[in-house]
Parts: C-alpha cells; structure tokens; sequence
C-alpha cells in the first residue's frame, strides 16, 4: 500500500505537492517511485526556468526506463534539490522528503487533489 | 548456387508440412501480388572458388603502394602481428552488442579496458564505447556542447575538411549554427576565433595536430574559449597522444579522435574508430554506449552497459543521439594495438614518426620544397611545390610511391614509423630530378 | 579475470618497431605530455592468453544459437573475412588516386547496383556506417527534398508507436518532430488513425515491413498512398530486410527510401556491437541530395562526383568499405536464386519454431509469421510470476543466447525470436526443447528461475548500482 501524506495536495500524474507562503514545493509520491523502481538519475530544471501546469519539467531515469515528471504549476523554479544529483536514490528511500523542485511566482494551478481523492486514483491504478 | 542453409530440400517440405503448408509461396501469401518480385536481376550464384576469384580480381586493380608519404586523416602504421590474431577470433567477430552481460563478459571487459586505455591516451576521465569514426565523433562532441542559451558552433578552418564537412551536415539539420573561422598559414587564427566568441558559443572545436600536421596553441584557445562559458572540443592524433601535450592537460572539456592509426589498416577508409572523451561532468551528455563495473549478486566483479536510459532505445525521440551500432571490434583492435606496444612503443611509433616526418621535411627544403608554415608539427605538415603537385605524384606512382596529397596548391606530406631513411632518400632523389 | 591492467609489469612488451634511423625531435616542452599514458606492459603470450579468456565469456554465432529478433544473427560466412582481409582491399588508401583505387570504385559500384536490384531503388550511398545513420541519411534524403521545393512546412515524421528506438531518435536528430500513431494489435499501422495524423506537415513515414511483430502488413499499398496523397515520402527500415528479399521490395510497397543493415540481412559480422554497415537508397528523384561522393561509371572507368543538390556528408571517406566488400562476397554468393530462397527458409524457420512452442507459450499473435515471431509472458508474469526476463536469463544456462527482450513495446512480456536462416531443423528442435523444459521449470519451481543463470562466468550484475554510481575506468590508485 502506498503511503499518501493527509496534508499534501496531489495531481493525477502522481506529482505531490505542498503550498506555503506562494511557494509550491513539487516532488514524486510514493507510488510513483515504487511503480519507477530504482531511480538512477534525475534530470532538474535550473533556478529560474519557467514551469507549466501539466508540462513536463524534469524527467526520471530507472535503469531501463525514462519517465517524465508533470508541473502541477504555472510558475518560476525558485530552488532546485540538487542533493539529489548525486543520491537520486532518496526518492526511493523517502519520497516526501526528497522534494524535486519548488516554484513562486505561480500563475495556473492544476487542479489538485486531497489525500482521500489521490488514494481513489491510486487504488484504480493497482486494480 | 552458394547457400548457408542447412536444412536439405527433404526437410524442408517436412517443416513445411509441420506448420501446415506444402509450398514456400503460402508463407508470402499475405503479401499483395502486384508488389511481388516477378524475377530478380541479380547475377547467378557462385561458388566459393568462382566468388573468390571475383572478388580477388577486383582487389588486383588496385595499386598497392610499397611506400606512402600520404596521410590527411588516414595512416598507415606498423600493425603487430598479435593484433589481427586476436580480433579476428570468432567470438568477438560474430557476438552481438552486449546486452546479455552474463554471457558478454568478454566484450564488455575489452570495453571497459578500451575506455580506460582512451581516457589515459586524452588525459579525459571517461570514454564511450565509440562511435563511427573521427569526424562523427566531432559532429556528436558539438551537440554534447548544446545548451538552451548557447547553440553555436565555432571550428576551427585547420580542421580536416571531411570533419567540417560532417559537422555542417548534422549541424545543418538540427539548426545549429557553424561558424568556420579561416586557416591563419597553416594554423587557428586566434584573432579571429577571439572576435567570433559570443555568449551564444556553445563549443569551439580546434584539431591539434591540424589537417596541416601544426601543433596548435591549444592553451590560447582553451582560455579564450571558457572566458565565455563555452565548451572546448580537441580533436587529435592518438599516436600523437604517445609524445604530446593531451586534451585532459590543456583543460579541453571533450576530447575527439579518428582511432584508426591504432591497429586499423587504410582500408579505403574504413571500418574505422570514432573516439570520444570528455570530463566527468559531461558524462550523461556522452552518446553512445558506456560499459560500467558493478558487481553480481555473488560479489563478485562484473561489466554491464550503463546509463541506458539515455540512449535511443529508450529515450526514443528524446534521446540525444540515435547511435545504435558502434565499431566495437575497432574498439577492440584499438585496445589490443595499445597493450601489444605498450608506453614505450607508443611513445617510439609517436617518435619515429615525427622524426621522420622532420627529416623528410628538412630534406625537401633543400631541394626547394619550402614549409607553408614554420611553426612546430608532428608527423605531417604542408610544403610549397616547385612544379606541378600533379607532375610529381605521377612520376612517383610510376615507381610505387605515394607521395603527399595535393593540398592548397602545395603538397601535404606524412610519414609514420614505416617510412625509412632510405624510403625518404629515394623518394628525395625522385623530386630532385623531376624538379631539375 | 584480471583487467589487461592488473596483468600489466613494467619492463614487459615486444620489440615491434625498429630504433629510429634520423634525428629525433626536440619538442618544446610545452608541447609535450607530462607523465606516459599508463598503458599495460605485458608479454605476448600473456596478451593472447587474456583475449582467448575474454573469448571465452563472449557468445558469438558460432557458439550457439542466437535467436536475438530484429538483429538478424545469421552465420557470418568465412568467405567474406578472407575477402575482406585481401591486401589489395586494406591497403588502399582512401585518398590515393581514382586510377589507382579502380578495384574499390567497382566493388562499391557494383554493391550499390546489387542492393539497388534487391531493394527496388535507383541509387545507394554505402557511406552511413550503421543502420541508425543510414536512418538519419535517409531522413535528410526527405528534409531536402522538401526543403529544394520550398515546402518548408513538412516538419513532422510520423512513426509507429510499434518502430525500433532508433526511428524517433533519427527523426529528431533530422530536424524533424515525431508524431507517434498507434498500431493495432499485430503491430499494423491503424489506418484510420495514419489518416487522421498525416496533413501538410507531414513529411514522412518511417515503416519496417514486416513490423517489429514478425507480420507482413497487408495493408501496405495504402499506407504508402495515404502518406503520398498527404504529400509526404515513404522510409523503410531494412531491420527486417531478411524477411522479404527477394520475394517483394520496398519500391515496389511504395517507399521512396530505405536503409539496410549489412550486418544483419548481408551476413556481415557484428562484431560485438559493430562495424555495421548502414547503405541508404532511394529513388531516382532523391538520388541529387545524396552524401557526397558517389561513384559513376565513364568512358575513362570509375569516377567520384558530387551530386548537384547533395546534402554533405555524413562520415568521413566512403563509409565502411571493409564491411562492404563482406556483403558483395555475400551478394554475389548467394546470386538470384540464394537471395529469395535465404530469405523464405528465415520465414520457415520461424514458423516451425513458433509451432513448436505454441500452446506452452503465447503469441502476440497468431497465424503464420515472417522471419521472427514474439511471444508473450504476460499472462506468466502475472500468474507464477515468471517474467520475460527469467526466461531469458535461464536460457543462458543452456548455451542459447535469449531472444530480444521487452521489445516491442506494445507487448508486454515480449521475447522476439528470430532463428534465421542458416539454423538446422536440429537446432531448432533443440531449442524448442529447452523453451518448453523452462516453461515446465517455470511452474514448478518459478523461484529458481528468479535466479537464474546459475551457469554462467557471472550471476545477474547489479545493474542499478552501475547507474547510480557509474565506474567506468579502472582506478589505477594512487
């Protein structure tokens, strides 16, 4: 069973995100790492880039496979988790403490989800 | 005729008959009749003796030339006996890439040992497993370089005119701009590759030792180079690498070369080796493939292909590059050259070569075969001609010689560790009396 | 196994080259390297003992059966070495004069005419050096046609979502965007869904035929229509070439232009990843935009020249020369009745293995195939857990290379058998044993196959940690 944080918000592209003070902190949720398996690498986007609700802004390596990762925001990329450049395997380890990137500045929200609406999505992904 | 099927035509209609067909014709029978082969106009099939002669007879019209003062990309080095041995064992000829490592640790080994042999020939910290030869290898180093805010590409015009040629063709499709800065006598005119940095640049690309065999100022071009945030690429001369200041050691962010001089014959050209280094930072940028060690659920060390997930197979139209296929026997051949001479035989090929090349050099000089440039050079470099270059190579091809390439209106020479004094003296005394 | 550097003792080599007979050069030390690039030291003996270990963990055709689909590992005949090997080939330089390289300029000629008769094409370029860069030649082939009839919209390629990696991947590296249509089931182009995606952007169609599911598409004829009606062109992959030759030809199916892979359909070696040879071709109206030089044939004997609208080139020299005199060898061979008839017994070969193992495994899908037939471990993986993989890796115990792995991608659980032609009918009743006994092993003991091999130099290598933490050099130490 996947682990989905109540106080989180959710997009249906398995991105979580939390909001404090403008800032949108974005990162991988639980099951989607464990659907990725072993992360190898991550690509980031540069402190400063623009970012766009529902575009891909960073893409996910396991060792045969790439997958994007989806902006739940329209916004400016304010800091980057470059930690995890170098130890990619934290997203594996803990997801909702290896956050990818955070964005101010944000114009367009996705419609994002609650903990009880993400859980729907996922529990009809695994059946 | 000539055939490689074993399956006699007895066992053939059996195994037709086992899938429920009783002629050949059913299999295609999905395909539409209009686009059907009515009758092939190919040549009857041969034998071996027939085909053998054939084939030989075409080798037999060239003309196999006993000395060659000719290089401008491709040369003719001693290759050591052991080294055709070796590649031309039937497992390495006919395995496939390595994608099964338990069964491939054979090749994935060489690899291994091939990227390590190059990246201590560049003085780089990691190599791929190749590419398609010299000029590729430049043309994929440039988009290595690319990054959203810097496109440009800036080659130097001493650079061998096939690699430009390549890089303008991949450049030209995917609209990055080729900047080609002129030939200053024989070498990189600083001035003008100083003026045509921008912080557009994303790759300056300088070949050391030139088309024209001239040891570049690598270091004015490394440093002009970074002071505006581009990446440096240098191709070079992997026998060079025996003798001569690296890539690694100029501070050059990619290192390229046409590996044939290690072990390759001419071969009209190829199958030859594109070598690739670059800086640990560049490394996901690399294309192609790159063998890693790791262990196996034993413990006990073992290759793989690594960082897969960048290539084509799975990265599709997102991949950097579309390299499937590599020359991974000329790796190896390469690999094999470099532990059968070792340090010191390189380091001798490099040598020789280079003297050679000097006292062929000196020697023109007094029969009125003036240097272009007078800048140092390691086993090629560019001369006037006295008369026509076209007089001269004909009079040397009549007695088995060829002579340098007609460049510029001059002649472009080389010599290797195969071009003796003597061989030199003859070939002197040749111009000597078609110049008198 | 020791690396060729843990084997390495200073003061060890051959003398291979004479002492130098003129003056030595006293570079500038500026100009020199530092410290000698740390190159093994090692004997002869020790040298040919380390390769023949490494020989020994490296299976080649020769050393079993090598079913890998869409690669097309067929016996690599001998004949094509010695050929390639003569002197009067390999020790021509490339930039000696035309009159005498008169032997190479015919070879390459009549290679060109050969692959031109078999393919239905008007001219060839033997210059890519793999079949991903005969791809990437054949799509500028496209992008300067277009672009010489100022029909500058046409920026989109469209592939199936059923295509070899290499497809979209060339396409982009063309300058071109990948539109990605849907294939049914069979891996056959929907046609519905070509119709809706092709319009005035588009410039092309990339198509293997048969497709990467082992079927012949029947629908061929109206595929390459609908992309020419858009006005776009029709590219075929040669990856499945060895299905087909001589039976039908990408011309005649409506394709404007091809590569091949004489690594695959013309038996020259692999080589461990390659040479390859990679030829583009195509039809006369894109013959002016091919890579420069080409040869013609004159009064005067054999001649370069530069096509009037070419698009550059894209390798140094003529390609990979060596390789193609292998393929010629091959060629002339072979002959009109060996090229049709290699290819049929492929396609027989094929379907006697798949009906050996049907009913024990299952098909993408069913009815005859072509030259190679994919299986699926879907319904396995989900019932015992016994995946693809396991499968695969088990074979390795029993000296067979496994087939292609998890490709392609709209099966799931794929295997792509390919036997080729020149297996015995012995040979594939062997291995259609071996499949059936793993399937057997499979359900009574589907753990142990989660380990498997348990025969081989190594166990399965911890490939994450590969990528995590790449190490790819030795590390000499201090």
């Amino acid at each position: 069973m996947s682990i989905i944080p109540a106080e989180l918000k959710y997009s249906k592209s398995h991105e979580w995100v939390k909001e404090e003070d403008g800032v949108f902190t974005v990162g991988l949720t639980d099951f989607a790492q464990n659907a990725l398996g072993d992360i190898v690498f991550i690509n980031l986007p540069e402190e400063g880039d623009e970012v766009t609700a529902g575009e891909s802004f960073s893409d996910v390596e396991s060792v045969k496979a790439v997958s994007d990762v989806f902006s739940p925001v329209t916004g400016t990329v304010c800091a980057v988790n470059e930690e995890l450049l170098d130890d990619p395997a934290q997203v594996n380890e803990a997801p909702y403490e290896a956050w990818l990137i955070k964005v101010n500045n944000v114009s367009e929200k996705e419609e994002l989800l609650d903990a009880e609406g993400y859980e729907a999505v996922v529990a009809a992904e695994e059946a | 005729m000539g055939s490689y099927i074993p399956a006699t035509r007895e066992e053939r209609q059996k195994m037709l008959e086992s899938v429920g067909l009783t002629s050949m014709d059913q299999l295609y029978a999905i395909v539409p009749e209009v686009a059907r082969v009515k009758s092939l106009d190919l040549p009857e099939g041969m034998s071996e003796v027939e085909v053998s002669r054939k084939v030989s007879a075409l080798a037999d019209k060239n003309q196999q030339f006993r000395s060659i003062f000719r290089g401008a990309g491709a040369y003719r080095h001693y290759i050591p006996s052991v080294v055709k041995t070796i590649t031309t064992k039937e497992e390495f000829l006919t395995a496939y890439t390595p994608y099964q490592a338990e069964i491939s640790q054979g090749v994935l080994q060489s690899i291994f040992e091939y990227q390590t042999q190059m990246c201590e020939l560049t003085g780089m910290d990691v190599s791929n497993a190749s590419v398609y030869d010299g000029a590729v290898a430049a043309a994929e180093a440039v988009f290595m370089c690319q990054e959203r805010k810097r496109a440009t590409a800036v080659i130097s015009g001493t650079t061998d005119p096939q690699t430009i040629a390549v890089i303008k063709t991949y450049c030209e499709s995917r609209d990055v701009p080729v900047v080609v800065i002129p030939a200053d006598n024989c070498s990189t005119d600083l001035e003008a590759l100083k003026v045509a940095l921008t912080k557009e640049t994303a790759a300056v690309f300088v070949q050391s030792p030139n088309y024209y065999g001239v040891i570049e100022d690598m270091d004015a071009v490394v440093t002009a180079t970074h002071e505006v945030g581009a990446k440096v690429i240098m191709g070079t001369n992997p026998i060079a690498m025996g003798l001569l200041k690296t890539p690694g050691e100029y501070g050059a962010d990619i290192a390229v070369a046409e590996g044939q001089p290690l072990g390759m014959p001419l071969g009209f050209g190829g199958p030859y080796l594109g070598i690739m280094t670059c800086t640990s930072a560049m490394i996901r940028k690399l294309p192609g493939r790159i063998v890693g060690q790791t262990t196996d659920h034993d413990g006990r060390r073992a290759f793989v292909l690594t960082l897969q997930a960048r290539e084509q197979h799975i990265r599709r139209e997102k991949a950097s590059s579309n390299i499937c296929s590599n020359e991974a026997l000329c790796a190896m051949t390469a690999s094999v050259y470099l532990a059968a001479v070792g340090p010191k035989g390189l380091r001798q090929v490099a040598e020789s070569s280079a003297a050679h090349a000097h006292y062929l050099a000196a020697e023109l000089e007094k029969i009125g075969f003036k240097l272009r440039a007078d800048k140092p050079f390691f086993h090629e470099f560019l001369t006037d001609c006295p008369v026509a270059p076209e007089k001269i190579c004909a009079a040397l091809e009549e007695r088995g010689i060829l002579g340098g390439l007609p460049v510029d209106g001059g002649i472009l020479w080389c010599c290797t560790e195969l071009n003796s004094r003597s061989d030199i003296d003859s070939l002197v005394a040749i111009l000597g009396e078609v110049c008198a | 196994m020791k690396l060729l550097f843990e084997r390495s003792c200073p003061g060890r080599g051959a003398e291979l080259i004479p002492a130098c007979d003129v003056p030595t050069v006293a570079f500038d030390a500026g100009l020199v390297r530092n410290a000698a690039p740390r190159l093994p030291e090692i004997s002869e003996i020790d040298l040919g003992r380390h390769y023949t270990e490494l020989a020994k963990q490296t299976h080649g055709v020769n050393d079993g059966f090598y079913p890998l689909g869409s690669c097309t590992m067929k016996y690599n005949p001998r004949i094509n070495e010695e050929m390639a090997a003569l002197p009067g080939f390999t020790q021509i330089h490339p930039l000696q004069p035309v009159e005498t390289a008169q032997g190479c300029l015919e070879a390459m000629y009549t290679a060109e005419k050969l692959l031109c008769e078999i393919t239905g094409m008007d001219g060839m370029t033997l210059q890519p050096a793999a079949g991903a860069h005969g791809e990437y030649t054949g799509l500028l082939l496209i992008r300067k046609y277009h672009q010489s009839r100022g029909d500058t919209a046409r920026t989109k390629i469209i592939v199936p979502d059923s295509a070899h990696g290499t497809n979209p991947a060339s396409a982009t590296m063309a300058g071109f965007k990948v539109v990605s249509v849907p294939s049914n089931p069979e891996g056959g182009v929907d046609l519905d869904a070509l119709r809706k995606a092709v319009g005035p952007d588009t410039a092309g169609l990339m198509l293997t035929n048969p497709n990467t599911v082992g079927l012949f598409d029947a629908n061929i004829l109206e595929i390459t229509k609908i992309i020419h009606d858009a006005g776009g062109l029709c590219y075929y992959d040669g990856a499945n070439l060895n299905a087909v030759m001589g039976h039908v030809r990408p011309g005649d199916m409506g394709f404007d232009c091809v590569h091949l892979n004489l690594h695959k359909t013309f038996s020259t070696p692999h080589g461990g990843g390659g040479p390859g040879s990679g030829p583009a071709g195509c039809k006369a109206f894109l013959e002016p935009f091919l890579p420069t030089p080409r040869v013609k044939k004159t009064e005067n004997g054999y001649e370069f020249y530069a096509p009037d609208q070419s698009m550059g080139r894209v390798r140094g020299y003529y390609g990979n020369f060596l390789v193609v005199i292998r393929a010629l060898t091959y060629i002339l061979t072979l002959g009109k009745e060996g090229i049709p008839e290699a290819s049929e017994n492929a396609v027989l070969n094929a379907n006697y293995l798949m009906k050996k193992l049907e009913g024990v495994y299952d098909m993408a899908c069913n009815g005859l195939c072509m030259h190679e037939f994919v299986m699926t471990l879907e319904h396995t993986a989900h019932d015992i857990g016994v995946t693809a993989m396991d499968v695969a890796k088990r074979l390795l115990d029993f000296g067979m290379h496994p087939p292609t792995m998890y490709f392609p991608l709209i099966v799931h659980e794929a295997l792509m058998v390919e036997p080729t032609e020149t297996e015995s009918p012995e040979t594939l009743d062997e291995a259609a044993e071996v499949f059936l006994k793993i399937m057997e092993e499979a359900k009574a003991d589907p753990e142990s196959l989660h380990h498997a091999p348990h025969n081989c130099a190594i166990s399965r290598p911890d490939e994450v940690t590969a990528a995590r933490s790449p190490v790819v050099r030795y590390d000499f130490g201090a």
